[in-house]
């Protein structure tokens, strides 16, 4: 862990942790201390660091929506939009509680891709007709229905090969020695 | 009908009352109209499974009642949702019933 004009360099070990956090963010300092070979103090210190410098933002619990049986459907929302609206059409659908997720494309058009989870087919046209479509920029909408989940997850840090090999045999800061992946 | 009757069902809505027109649930066309006059060019601008989806559906019929409040058309249109129209044949109907209307609305004023 480095600091340099306010910026935050993290090093082998912030990632072992972060990796640690990706799997099970219930762990205790002690249990990713013992795991990594390092004391749960450094642990909480790291921890305590990243989340002051925000690059863990939050700790959240996955959903299994299906299971809950609650009914609800996800679509993914492309918006056609006028290049100088864009910015403000995207501020404007991460408003909206039916959008969980907002990006930006730059492909031939500029687009938002917006992940929509409603209700209801119903309740998905009437969001996208009296909330999206009026939304000045929106040139144009095109809506998948998702129909089948393969596989949902969040990216992991440490899903880099080359970042593993550099782990591997590496030493922290405070000179402990590191995890063998 | 009453001068200010015909004045409100011609006038120009605000956008969040505009009408979009969708190809299917969530495929928005980019084609909007905002008045009667507007929705009349539309009907012949517009892709026709946009005509067909929404006549179906039930939407143009609300739309002309609710936001324009012109009951007389929106019982045209619910007639014309009876005759099972699809393609051009649709198109060129609608086009007629509401551009016959809009005529006359315009004509009394």
């Amino acid at each position: 862990m480095k600091l340099k004009n306010n910026a935050f360099t993290l090093d082998p070990l912030d990632y072992k942790i972060l990796e640690a956090l990706q799997e099970d963010a219930r762990q205790t300092y002690t249990e990713i201390g013992k795991r990594l070979e390092i004391a749960h103090s450094t642990v909480y210190d790291r921890i305590k660091r990243m989340e002051q410098y925000g690059i863990i933002k939050k700790y959240t619990t996955l959903i299994d929506a299906e299971k809950t049986g609650n009914k609800s459907m996800t679509a993914i929302m492309t918006v056609y939009t006028d290049p100088k609206e864009s910015e403000k059409v995207a501020e404007e659908l991460c408003k909206a509680q039916e959008v969980v997720e907002v990006y930006t494309s730059l492909s031939e058009e500029l687009q938002i891709i917006a992940k929509v989870v409603a209700e209801s087919q119903e309740n998905l046209h009437a969001f996208i007709a009296n909330s999206v479509a009026p939304l000045p920029g929106v040139l144009r909408i095109r809506t998948s229905m998702v129909t089948k989940k393969f596989k949902e997850t969040q990216f992991s840090i440490c899903n880099d090969p080359k970042k593993l090999t550099f782990i591997k045999g590496t030493r922290n800061i405070n000179g402990e020695k590191q995890h063998e992946p | 009908m009453s001068p200010e009757t015909v004045s409100k069902i011609l006038r120009t809505v605000p956008r969040e009352k505009a009408f979009y027109f969708f190809t299917s649930i969530g495929n928005y066309t980019g084609t909007s109209a905002s008045s009667l006059k507007e929705f009349v060019e539309r009907i012949n601008e517009v892709n026709v499974k946009s005509l067909e989806f929404h006549l179906y559906r039930g939407d143009f019929e609300k739309w002309i009642d609710e936001v324009l409040q012109d009951q007389e058309l929106a019982g045209g249109i619910r007639r014309l949702q009876k005759v099972n129209l699809i393609g051009e044949t649709l198109r060129n109907q609608l086009y007629a019933t509401v551009s016959r209307h809009l005529k006359w609305l315009t004509s009394q004023t």
